[in-house]
């Protein structure tokens, strides 16, 4: 007799209607979004560079080699140092070579020249000491120069102070700058663009006709009279918070239109009224079933909005309207080559702009991944 | 048309009227206005004979009445000490910094900034234009890629600095004198034909530097709208019936296509005037630009909200004219609201 076949794998009812596609038919909508988000192959790597970026704030004492203030008096306005491998022919590490400093007689422009001598790094080390975050002492680095020798990745400053450190510490500035203004923004949109969808009527009517107002405003401008309204005997950091008020204050329209709209457009779909009929409170239909369908959306439009505050600061601290020093931020560096002379003999002072502009299109490609993404079901 | 143009400008009023109440707020922010801090500053050096000179002033120009009374002498609504004299009179106030009328300090940049601005616009479109419509015919090639490229290039990069690396490489490559509006020998000189030359010479890198991002904003717009159109069963039918690729494109899809194109500018505006205040500051150019900073920086209250009200006024003005276009070109906008007959 001869045996019955029988397909030893696990039946499952769903496996025909699921063929084909990557994830079950019934898979959640975080599932379906990152199924999506994946597939734009841009923003998935922006948003790597965004992490990376991100995850060194906490640890910025830790990769700068220097401190954000030390000066090197002896080395204003060096170029980039490089990093060699090879020295007299053999193999001895990662090091760099000292700089001799001579002067030009005829422009009195100062000359380095690398010498022959090997200054190797030294990688988990004890080198200059620092307040982590303002507040504990500490020393350890995740690379320092050698003892007597120096290490000035992206060279240094009108007062010698190294580039490559004050632009790591400016990262922690101007990334947060983008973050807290854009939190301040979420929440005014959400407010008052859930008031407007709400309630409706003349509210709606109003706050309608203001967010028109406003986005109809030049926002540089309105910008530079509010930071110019911030008190100059404030300490740095209520300088820091006053200049993210004014970026999200400006900012949030945009958001509470979108808000509002997605209120009134979500409040006729026949999933709320069945979940009415259902009996559901209104409190469970706004959480529970409204939310999660604008949330994302609305994250991805905020994702979108935080490069125009990143650049906003870094305008604002570029015409010294924004932060000042001691603050450190990409802008208020950038406000230091603010003149052709940098663009002429120190070009390596117009670095920063290389991270704004790589945040910059980082913060656009994912914002485009994740506004595909929020709408999984086309 | 008419009917449209006119309810259009009307709703303009109540616009312009919350603007200014709003300009007026920020400029009267910061504590303690120019005159106070300058009077206090001659009490400290002892110079007793000019601060009566500036308390007149300050008489004068009524600052020692309340907020709200002082914004309606400000706008011309309520008399003053100087009688009925304020925006509505065409009295653009007085500067205390440069101890002249506004007026005279704003008359000269505020033509070059609509002239700077107007430049860029039309920059914005005759860039934007046939780049848009060649991404959107040939999509996913090289020159589509390499366009939208440049276009996110242009979004990311600060405008200032992009402005200061281009003047430095016009200067070096062309020999464009470096800032202001025209080569330093014509300053002050009658209009001739090569003054005129060398001020379009200097207006390319500011309206370039403006119009980066405008320009690739557009661009996107366009070809986004242009492809939608293309996909619809209207062009494949054409097509079919042996319409030319050429006319197939711009007898129905274009001008389709073209409408978000020209209401977009609405949207443009406020970024481009914002775009040419800061430009102007680092280009040296003679706008109103680096006059703002300075108003601002020293509380000089009637320059400042001047300044910033017509700033304003160029971007709603702007948009009336986006407006209108609109309900000229496209007849489902001008009727809406009317009684279909």
């Amino acid at each position: 007799m001869t045996e019955h076949y029988v397909n030893p794998a696990p039946f499952s009812p769903d496996a025909e209607r699921d063929a084909g596609r990557a994830l079950p038919a019934d898979a959640s909508s975080l599932a379906l979004m990152w199924l999506k988000f994946k597939r734009h192959k841009l923003a998935v790597i922006s948003a790597f560079i965004l992490v990376v970026l991100y995850a060194s704030i906490p640890f910025t004492e830790l990769i700068a080699p220097y401190d954000v203030r030390t000066r090197h008096a002896d080395f204003i306005h060096a170029p980039p140092q490089a990093i060699h491998f090879m020295h007299e022919g053999r193999f001895i590490g990662p090091h760099t070579k000292a700089y001799e400093q001579t002067v030009d007689l005829h422009t009195f422009r100062r000359i380095y020249v690398p010498t022959g001598e090997a200054d190797p790094l030294r990688f988990f080390c004890m080198g200059e000491s620092y307040r982590f975050w303002g507040l504990a002492p500490g020393s350890f680095h995740f690379v320092c120069p050698d003892e007597d020798g120096t290490l000035f990745l992206m060279g240094t400053d009108r007062l010698g102070r190294d580039m490559f450190s004050r632009i790591v510490h400016g990262t922690r500035i101007s990334l947060t700058v983008g973050l807290v203004g854009i939190t301040i923004s979420f929440v005014l949109g959400l407010i008052i663009g859930g008031v407007a969808g709400y309630f409706g009527g003349w509210v709606d009517n109003i706050v309608q006709r203001f967010i028109e107002l406003i986005r109809s405003l030049p926002e540089l401008p309105l910008w530079m009279a509010l930071s110019a309204a911030i008190p100059i005997r404030w300490s740095p950091i209520l300088v820091y918070f006053g200049i993210t008020i004014i970026l999200g204050l400006l900012d949030w329209p945009g958001l509470a239109r979108a808000v509002r709209s997605k209120f009134l457009a979500l409040r006729e779909e026949d999933f709320v009224t069945s979940a009415r009929l259902m009996g559901a409170s209104p409190r469970r239909i706004i959480f529970r079933h409204l939310a999660p369908n604008f949330m994302s959306h609305l994250i991805a439009s905020a994702t979108l909005s935080i490069p125009t505050m990143i650049l906003g600061e870094t305008a604002l601290s570029f015409l010294g309207l924004g932060l000042r020093s001691p603050i450190t931020s990409w802008g208020v560096l950038l406000n230091e080559a603010q003149n052709l002379a940098a663009v002429e003999f120190y070009p390596w002072l117009l670095l920063p702009m290389l991270p704004v502009i790589l945040t910059i299109l980082a913060f656009n490609f994912f914002g485009d991944g994740l506004r595909d993404a929020a709408d999984p079901y086309t | 048309m008419l009917r449209f143009t006119i309810e259009r400008i009307m709703m303009m009023i109540p616009t312009l009227i919350a603007v200014s109440v709003l300009i007026f707020l920020i400029i009267e922010l910061p504590e303690g206005d120019i005159l106070s801090n300058r009077i206090d500053e001659m009490r400290a050096s002892g110079e007793d004979a000019a601060i009566a000179r500036v308390e007149a002033l300050y008489e004068q120009y009524d600052l020692d009445e309340p907020l709200f009374t002082r914004y309606l002498i400000w706008v011309g609504a309520y008399p003053g000490n100087r009688g009925f004299s304020g925006l509505l009179q065409g009295d653009l106030g007085w500067s205390f910094t440069y101890e002249r009328p506004v007026s005279e300090i704003v008359g000269e940049g505020i033509v070059l900034t609509v002239v700077l601005n107007l430049a860029t616009v039309v920059f914005i479109y005759i860039v934007a234009f046939p780049i848009g419509v060649y991404s959107a015919t040939r999509p996913y090639s090289v020159g589509d890629y390499g366009f939208t490229f440049l276009g996110y290039l242009g979004l990311a990069t600060p405008n200032f600095l992009l402005g200061l690396i281009l003047l430095y490489y016009f200067n070096r490559w062309f020999g464009v004198s470096i800032g202001g509006l025209m080569a330093p020998e014509y300053l002050g000189e009658p209009w001739t034909l090569s003054k005129f030359l060398s001020v379009m010479q200097h207006m390319v890198v500011p309206v370039i530097v403006i119009g980066t991002a405008g320009t690739a904003a557009m661009i996107r717009r366009l070809r986004a709208n242009l492809l939608d159109e293309l996909q619809k069963p209207y062009v494949t039918t054409a097509r079919a019936k042996g319409m030319g690729e050429t006319a197939a494109l711009i007898k129905y899809p274009l001008r389709m296509a073209l409408n978000p194109f020209i209401a977009d500018i609405g949207n443009l505006l406020p970024s481009l005037v914002s775009g040419s205040v800061i430009v102007s500051l680092v280009l040296n150019l003679p706008t109103i630009g680096p006059v703002l900073l300075t108003s601002l920086q020293t509380q000089d209250i009637y320059l400042s909200g001047f300044i910033l009200l017509f700033v304003a006024v160029l971007t709603l003005f702007g948009m009336l004219v986006s407006d209108l276009l609109l309900g000229w070109l496209d007849p489902r906008i001008r009727m809406d609201g009317e009684a279909p007959s």
